[in-house]
Formats: C-alpha cells, sequence, structure tokens
C-alpha cells in the first residue's frame, strides 16, 4: 500500500505531520457535530425543568464507572504511543489492546445499563430526555466502536512494524472520543 | 529541503476500470465529480423546465416529462433545490476544481491521502444514487422543499413520501460524509504539501477561497448533521424531537439547517470568487488589486456567515427582537462582499483586457453577482422581508447568486482550464455563441420573476390559476416569458456540450501555458501525466505579476528563478 | 412604485413599501455607479486600446484610497437602512397597537380555519363564528390575531396587507393588523406544507361596519358544516 505513496503526503510545510494534522481537521468536524446535539440538549433542557425528574432515573454509578474506564484506556494508548515511539512493537501491542479492552468493557456495561433502563420503561420514546440521552449517548457509542475497530487493524500493522506512527494518530482520537463522554457524563447523568 | 522524486512510480497501463473508476489521481476523481455534477446539473435543469413549463402552462402536458401533479411538482421543486446545491454547485466548484488545482497550483504530485479522495468521490456517488432512487420508490421523492422543515419532514402522514423523505435525508448525509472526507483532504494537502518557497501570500487566491470554503464547510456543517440524525430518528420510529406533541420543537430544525445554510451559501461563492480572480488577472494581464484585501474579506465573510442564519427566520416565529440583531449581522456582510467587488473592478483599472469567453464568463459574473449581492438587501432588511419572504423576489434574488456562482462561474473556470484538463483548447466561436446565449437567457428569466415576487408570487405554488389576485394576464404573461427564456437558456447548453465534447478529440493542441499565466499548474504538461511534473517546482514570487515594468514578458511565471 | 403593482390595503403597508423604496432608491444608486465604472473600464482597457496594462499592486495606502472610500459610503448607507427596517419591524411585529376585535387563525393541510369573535367581540363564546378559508373583517378596525397550526407549519400571507407570520404546531403566535381598504384579496399560504400547498388559498373580505354587522347578524347561528363541504371539494381537486 505505501508503494505508491505521493511527495505530498511526504512533505511538511507546517511541520506537523500530515496523519496528525488531518486528525485534527477530523477532530475539529467532529466538535461541531456533538457541539450541535448537546447544544439543542441544552437549550431544551433550560427551558424545561421537568426533565430533572427523568434524568434521576438514569444510572450514576454505571456512568462513573464507564467514565473511569474510558479514562484509563486513554491511559493506556498513551503508554501504547510511547512504545511505538521507542519501536517497541511488542509493548505497543499489548497496550493497543488493552485499550481496545477498556472500549469493550465501557460498551458492555452500556449495554447492560441500557437494557436495565429500557426494561424499566424508559424507551428512546419515553420523553424527549430520553431521546436525546439515547441519541448523544448512541452517537457517542458508535464512535467507541469504529475506534476499537481500526484500533484492532492499526495492531496489525504495528506486530509487522509498520505504520507505527498511526498509533498517535488514533490516541488522538481516542482522547477525543474520552473528551465528549466527559462532556456528556456531567450533562445526561449528573444535572439532576 | 526535501527532496523528491516524484517519477519513481512505474507507468505500466492500467486497466480501463481501475483507470476510470478506481483512480487515486486527484486529476482523474477531479474528472469524475466534473462529469458526475454535470450529469446532475442537467438533470436538475431538467426538473427546473419541467417545473416552469407548468408555470406557463398549468395543468398541460410537458413535451418529455408529462403532466406536472402537485405531487410532482412539489418533488421536482425540492429535488432541483437539492441537486442544484449539493450535486451540482458542490461537487463541480469544490470538489471538482479543487481536487484539480490543489496539488497542481501548489507544484506537487497529489494529494496527501490519495485513497481517502477516492472513497470521498465514491461515496458521493452513492449519495446521488440514493438521490435518484427516491424517486422510484413508494410514495415518490421528497417533496417538503429543499429545506426539509418538519412536521412536514418529520411525519410520513404529513408528507406522503415515506421512502422519498428517509432516503433525500439519507442521500444529503451520505454528501456530507464525501465533503468532509474531501474536505480534509484539501485542508491536509493545502497546509503541508506546498512547493518550496511558497509563502501563506504567493499562494493563488483560487486555493484560498477553496479552502476557507472547506473550513467553513466544516465548521457549519456538523450541527445539521446532528440534526439529521434526529430527524432520521423522527422519521424512522417517530421520536418527536421535531414535534411540539411530544415536547420537541419544528424550530430547532430551522437553526441548524440554516446554521449551516447561510455559511453554505459562501462556501459556493467563495471558489467561485477565486476562479474569477484567477480568470480576470489573466486575461486583464494585471495583478490582482490588493491579493491582501481579497483574502481579509474572504475571511470576514466566512466568520461573519455564522452570525447571520435567522435572518431566513425572520417571520418564522422567533423573538422578534433577534430580528434586529440579525438584521444588523447581515447587512454588515455588506461590507466584506462590497470591497470584494471594488476590489474585482480596480483591478480591471488600466487592464489590457483580452474578451476570450473565459474572460467573458468572469465579467459577467460580477455584473450578474452586483444584482444579486444588491437585491439581497431587501431581505436581509427585516422590515422589508416581512413581505418578500418566500415570494418569487427571493428565489429571482438567490438566482442572481448562485446562478453567476454554479453556472457562469463554473464555465468561467471550464473555458480557462479546459487546455490544461484535456491539452486542446475549446473553439471561442462556440463559445461566444455559448456565453452570449446563456446570459442574456438568464437575465430575461430573473428579471421578470423579480416582478412577480413583487406582485405577490410565492414560491412553491404550482398553479397561479388558484389565487385571483395573482392569476391575471400580465402576470402569466411574465411567467410565460421566463419559461420560454429558461428553455432557451438551457438550449443554449448545447452548444456548449457540442464543443465540450468534441474539443477534447477535435481542438486545437493547447501547449502547456496557452494563456501565458503564472501559476504552477500551467508549468505542467497538458493534460499533466500521473505525478504531475516532471520536476516538481519551487515558488519564487506571489502568481499575478503581470506586466511588472522592465521585463519584455507581461508574465512572470512563479516557478522562474529571477 | 410598490402601490402600482399591489394595493396596500394595511395601515402598516405604505411604511413596509416605503422602506422597500428606500433601499430601491440606495442600491439602484449603487448599482448605476458600479455598472458605469465597470462597463466603462471594460471598454477603455481592451487589448487594442490599452495594449500594456500597468502594475499596480493596490497594497498601498494611496491606490487603497478608491477601495475604502466607497466602502464609508457603503456603511452610512446600511445604517440608513438598517434604521428604516428596524423602525418598520417594530412597528408591525414588536408593538402591537391595542386589539378592537381579536380572532383566531388555525393553518391546516390544507385550509385555513377563521374564528371570529362574533357579536359579543370575545373568542372562545358560543356566538363565535366559525369559517373556512374566507375571513371577513372590519375596515380601519385593528385587529389582534391569535395564529396557530395543527399539523405543519403554514404561513399566513395577506400580500395586500404586506403581513406575513409562520403559524407554527404547538405555539400561539399573535400579530396584528388593520385593514385600511374594503374588497376582497387573497391569502396564501406561504410555508411548503404539503402536496396541497398550492390549493391553500382563502379570501380575506375587507368590509365596511355596515357590510360587517350585516354579515354577522347572517351568520351568528350557522355552523361551519357548510364550509366543509369546499373543503372536500379542494381535496378532490387535488387527487386528481
Amino acid at each position: 500500500m505505501s508503494t505508491a505513496q505521493p511527495v505530498a503526503t511526504r512533505r511538511s510545510v507546517t511541520g506537523m505531520s500530515t496523519g496528525k494534522l488531518a486528525v485534527m481537521w477530523v477532530i475539529g468536524s467532529e466538535i461541531v457535530i456533538f457541539g450541535g446535539i448537546l447544544a439543542s440538549y441544552i437549550m431544551f433542557r433550560l427551558q424545561h425543568d421537568s426533565w430533572s425528574h427523568e434524568a434521576a432515573h438514569t444510572n450514576t454509578v454505571a456512568g462513573a464507572v464507564n467514565t473511569f474506564v474510558l479514562l484509563t484506556s486513554s491511559l493506556f494508548i498513551v503508554l501504547g504511543h510511547n512504545a511505538a515511539e521507542n519501536k517497541d512493537t511488542k509493548k505497543a501491542f499489548k497496550y493497543i489492546w488493552l485499550t481496545i479492552l477498556g472500549a469493550l468493557t465501557f460498551l458492555v456495561i452500556k449495554a447492560f445499563e441500557w437494557s436495565g433502563e429500557i426494561s424499566h420503561g424508559f424507551t428512546i420514546k419515553k420523553s424527549l430526555f430520553w431521546s436525546f440521552y439515547y441519541t448523544a449517548a448512541g452517537v457517542h457509542a458508535a464512535h467507541v466502536i469504529v475506534g476499537a475497530i481500526i484500533m484492532g487493524i492499526i495492531s496489525l500493522d504495528v506486530r509487522k512494524n509498520k505504520n507505527l506512527h498511526r498509533v498517535e494518530l488514533i490516541g488522538l482520537y481516542w482522547h477525543f472520543v474520552d473528551i465528549v463522554w466527559i462532556f456528556l457524563f456531567p450533562l445526561l447523568y449528573i444535572a439532576k | 529541503m526535501t527532496i523528491d522524486h516524484a517519477h519513481d512510480t512505474h507507468h505500466h497501463e492500467e486497466g480501463f476500470f481501475k483507470k476510470y473508476f478506481w483512480s487515486t489521481d486527484h486529476k482523474m476523481i477531479a474528472k469524475q465529480y466534473l462529469f458526475t455534477g454535470m450529469f446532475m446539473g442537467l438533470m436538475g435543469g431538467f426538473f427546473a423546465y419541467a417545473l416552469r413549463m407548468q408555470q406557463a402552462f398549468p395543468g398541460k402536458t410537458v413535451p418529455l416529462y408529462g403532466v406536472v401533479t402537485p405531487t410532482l411538482y412539489n418533488a421536482l421543486a425540492t429535488n432541483h433545490g437539492t441537486i442544484m446545491i449539493f450535486w451540482f454547485a458542490m461537487p463541480v466548484l469544490i470538489a471538482a476544481f479543487g481536487n484539480y488545482l490543489i496539488p497542481l497550483m501548489i507544484g506537487v504530485d497529489d494529494m496527501v491521502f490519495p485513497r481517502i479522495n477516492r472513497l470521498s468521490y465514491q461515496v458521493f456517488l452513492l449519495s446521488a444514487i440514493v438521490l435518484i432512487a427516491s424517486f422510484f420508490v413508494p410514495g415518490g421523492a421528497f417533496g417538503g422543499a429543499w429545506t426539509a422543515y418538519p412536521p412536514l419532514s418529520a411525519n410520513a402522514n404529513y408528507n406522503l413520501t415515506p421512502w422519498g423523505a428517509s432516503l433525500w435525508l439519507v442521500a444529503v448525509a451520505l454528501e456530507f460524509v464525501a465533503f468532509l472526507l474531501g474536505g480534509i483532504n484539501f485542508i491536509t494537502t493545502f497546509m503541508n504539501s506546498r512547493a518550496p518557497g511558497m509563502k501563506m501570500f504567493d499562494i493563488p487566491m483560487v486555493l484560498w477561497t477553496i479552502i476557507i470554503a472547506s473550513i467553513l464547510f466544516m465548521a457549519s456543517v456538523g450541527p445539521l448533521i446532528a440534526g439529521a440524525i434526529m430527524l432520521l430518528f423522527d422519521q424512522t420510529m417517530s421520536i418527536g424531537f421535531f414535534d411540539p406533541a411530544k415536547g420537541g420543537d419544528p424550530v430547532l430544525w430551522q437553526h441548524l439547517f440554516w446554521f449551516f445554510g447561510h455559511p453554505e451559501v459562501y462556501v459556493v461563492l467563495l471558489p467561485a470568487m477565486g476562479i474569477v480572480a484567477e480568470v480576470i488577472t489573466v486575461f486583464a494581464r494585471k495583478k490582482l488589486f490588493g491579493y491582501k484585501t481579497v483574502f481579509y474579506t474572504m475571511v470576514g465573510t466566512g466568520a461573519l456567515s455564522f452570525v447571520v442564519w435567522a435572518h431566513h427566520q425572520f417571520i418564522a416565529g422567533i423573538d422578534p427582537r433577534m430580528a434586529n440583531l440579525f438584521t444588523i449581522t447581515t447587512v454588515l456582510i455588506s461590507i466584506p462582499i462590497a470591497e470584494m467587488c471594488f476590489v474585482y473592478i480596480a483591478t480591471l483599472y488600466k487592464a489590457s483586457i483580452e474578451f476570450s469567453t473565459a474572460m467573458l464568463f468572469a465579467l459577467a459574473f460580477l455584473a450578474e453577482f452586483f444584482i444579486g449581492g444588491v437585491t439581497g438587501i431587501f431581505l436581509g432588511a427585516s422590515g422589508s422581508d416581512i413581505y418578500f419572504h418566500d415570494t418569487y423576489f427571493v428565489v429571482a434574488h438567490f438566482h442572481y447568486t448562485f446562478v453567476p456562482i454554479a453556472i457562469i462561474g463554473v464555465m468561467a473556470g471550464l473555458y480557462f482550464w479546459y487546455p490544461k484538463m484535456f491539452g486542446r483548447m475549446m473553439d471561442e466561436k462556440l463559445g461566444k455563441i455559448h456565453f452570449w446565449g446563456t446570459v442574456i437567457s438568464f437575465n430575461c428569466i430573473f428579471i421578470p420573476l423579480f416582478y412577480t415576487g413583487a406582485a405577490g408570487d410565492q414560491r412553491r405554488i404550482y398553479n397561479y390559476q388558484n389565487f385571483p389576485h395573482t392569476n391575471t394576464e400580465f402576470l402569466s404573461d411574465l411567467r410565460t416569458f421566463a419559461t420560454i427564456s429558461m428553455v432557451s437558456m438551457l438550449l443554449f447548453q448545447i452548444p456548449f456540450l457540442y464543443n465540450f465534447f468534441v474539443s477534447m478529440k477535435k481542438g486545437k493542441v493547447a501547449g502547456k501555458n496557452p494563456w501565458k499565466s503564472n501559476t504552477l499548474e500551467w508549468v505542467a504538461d497538458s493534460p499533466p501525466p500521473h505525478g504531475n511534473f516532471k520536476e516538481l517546482p519551487e515558488v519564487y514570487r506571489p502568481p499575478y505579476e503581470y506586466s511588472v515594468p522592465g521585463r519584455a514578458q507581461d508574465y512572470w511565471p512563479q516557478n522562474e528563478k529571477a | 412604485m410598490m402601490e402600482q403593482i399591489i394595493t396596500q390595503a394595511s395601515s402598516y403597508a405604505a411604511q413596509i413599501d416605503n422602506v422597500i423604496h428606500l433601499i430601491a432608491a440606495i442600491v439602484g444608486v449603487w448599482l448605476a455607479v458600479a455598472f458605469y465604472v465597470f462597463f466603462s473600464f471594460i471598454f477603455k482597457y481592451t487589448r487594442k486600446r490599452h495594449p500594456k496594462a500597468a502594475y499596480i499592486t493596490g497594497e498601498t495606502h494611496e491606490d487603497g484610497k478608491w477601495v475604502h472610500r466607497a466602502h464609508f459610503v457603503v456603511i452610512a448607507c446600511d445604517v440608513v437602512i438598517l434604521v428604516f427596517a428596524a423602525m418598520a419591524w417594530h412597528h408591525v411585529k414588536q408593538q402591537l397597537p391595542p386589539a378592537e376585535a381579536t380572532i383566531r387563525i388555525v393553518g391546516q393541510q390544507w385550509a385555513w380555519k377563521f374564528t371570529d369573535p362574533g357579536l359579543d367581540n370575545q373568542l372562545d363564546t358560543v356566538d363565535d363564528i366559525n369559517t373556512i378559508d374566507e375571513l371577513h373583517v372590519k375596515v380601519n378596525t385593528v385587529y389582534h390575531f391569535k395564529l396557530e397550526a395543527k399539523d405543519v407549519l403554514h404561513s399566513f400571507s395577506v400580500p395586500v396587507f404586506r403581513l406575513k407570520q409562520d403559524a407554527i404546531p404547538g405555539r400561539v403566535i399573535t400579530g396584528w393588523f388593520k385593514p385600511t381598504k374594503t374588497g376582497e384579496y387573497d391569502i396564501q399560504c406561504a410555508e411548503m406544507c404539503g402536496i396541497g400547498h398550492g390549493v391553500m388559498a382563502a379570501k380575506i373580505v375587507v368590509e365596511t361596519p355596515e357590510a360587517h354587522a350585516a354579515w354577522l347578524e347572517q351568520h351568528k347561528s350557522q355552523n361551519i358544516t357548510q364550509n366543509i363541504k369546499t373543503k372536500n371539494l379542494k381535496k378532490l381537486a387535488i387527487n386528481k
């Protein structure tokens, strides 16, 4: 795949690697997507005091544990990046998979949380609060899944000692996914 | 600094499929976007033809189309707008010209992510297919206007197009994904891969405009993507984000839509402005007047465009006090835009103008855009918008901006870069027939529509005979005149299409630099091979050094050492 | 100018038209000057008449002068337009004069339902008169309207009044008008509302006080079944 890499990809007028620059712009475009959902949510929330009663039914403990899980996985990807910088492919591979494990734990907890809520009648159609709750967290969870898949693909490269710089790139993305959750958690769970 | 070897890539013959459908070459992808965009543009034009025929001869069978029922009328009007913005103006102006010009003008061999670029086109093609498919599903295509205001768009009981509405939304969302992928590629390439020596103010204006447009798009489309997810949930699961009965708010969609929708106007305007800057400097043999002024006004326009969106909603039930605020920001936009127009006029001062077809289109862009710009003030001013909102005056106004942008500006660009794209010249005589036919017909369409709008014709009405006050002989004569002009404008595209396709084989061979232009794309062969340049160029000066005193030549290519 | 194109039949129509005239005058002058300069450059500096172009960067203060001066005039014009537009806006949409009568307007797919307060001039009483697609009002009377929508967005537009206001389901929007000229005029729906948008026409009848009183008297005991018939007819027409 890298046989015909164009000169364009190798140039670096800004001093920043092309991949990193691109990931920054990807994150920039994602920020406005989440910004749109959250701004809409906040506008409604300010107008409807009743939403806090709905929010009382969210599982704050599960949310808090998930926050911890995501933060830990962010740490793993940082360690993975360090290992990749030092060309320690084995260690990098291990940390990437620990990060993926974090992602999976997050999703499993989320699945239990949601199925509990749905079984208690708090479905996406219950009220607009729950619509926002499932939509915002769902879009975030989709990002977690995509991130985990990309990490899996990168880990295969890493094992072959190829494209080690991509560990840093997925790390940047993963931090972003993490930060989005740090916004979602208080807005959806804590503000009651 | 970087010693590049562009030509270690082997030159074996690629298969037909690989060359035309699976290419990662930015020039091929640009052509894919161009041809897809042109095809969609013709489709949008055909829709407009059916619409206008119904306006002029209500209830009669339209030749080549059939009877336009109210349902079909709405579907045609909705998709005419959607196609012209998202599947014609954007792919041609940004994706086709951006893909073609960015690597060539910054002196490099390709985009930084060629495969993402290919993916971008494939997603775009898919989006176009989904949109076309929406015409063949039960219930037919979506007909709730291109703005898709809920609750109409959110509920199949209201719009009666259960499949069409969702497919429309999915198609638009896919198109956004394609342009985000393309945009990230554009911006990264532009920032990181410029030729050695090409400093910020050595970059041709058209690239700045495409990049500013890409950034505007990226920064504004997010909320609408969020809105599209919400609307899709409303449609498929009847959630009710936009349904007041369920606690939602239909006006929220309007905010999300126009927060994107207004910057979108500048997303397509700026690249057209950039193309015109390139064309007029070359054919006026003159330096662009106040490069930095143009640059800052572009940035200013882009920034301001984020705070004007609610001028589309003056009478939509928003707090009336907000209208005053948005009138101020809207009228403020006239300041950078007026500056841009002054600067372009000043560029013509003491010039030496050659009236090639490309130049004629560029000048026509300016003249028509003046009209489009000033008529916007009637709508941006809250007081007069109460009357003009959603009348044909609005339709005429924005066609006076979008037609110069998407047709006249694009034509200026096509006639100008055609020799580079295909290695041959287009016929100037046919070009001039095309020019005069298009521009005169265009004015004959929309000047009468300003009047019918002022006389009270609302938009999106399939038959004005339903309203006694708009059912007068004079107004229907005007509508018929506009329709005839519209057909004439469509017919005048035939010489263009003939010229465009026949010149590929039969045109005069162009050579590297037929227009004696300065920018880097003219250093490459015409058409440039895979990898673009034999030796990657370096840059020594700004792009518009024409008629520099004391030089024998009246141009001074950017890559020429001293 | 505008009054020749379309009648002014409300108290604020002239004010809105005057904003339009003002803008037309200002941008008309601008357009004329811009076109004059633009075309005179094009005719003067052709390749034939002016073979060697000048080298002007436009970056110096001296060059920029011409553009910047013109610019200050643009800003001055903007301010004038803003002031007059905001004044008209304030008059029409923000400051409602006290009502002499209040009516209800409900938009639905695809008809307008009007409720006249009837003889007692009070809404929601037994003598309210409901009509479909026909609104009767008294000339020179300040009306408030309560605008509602039943299903999707509609927009209540009376071109001769220069009045337009979107109707939003779930909200009641209050506005006003004061008819000044008797006659029958169009009401249009100005917001895309589905298949029947193009037939969502209604008429407003502005009457003299005497005629209006007669109309009230005539309709005081009449219900709206009769009008529903016309609506069904219209639905048939759409389906055809």
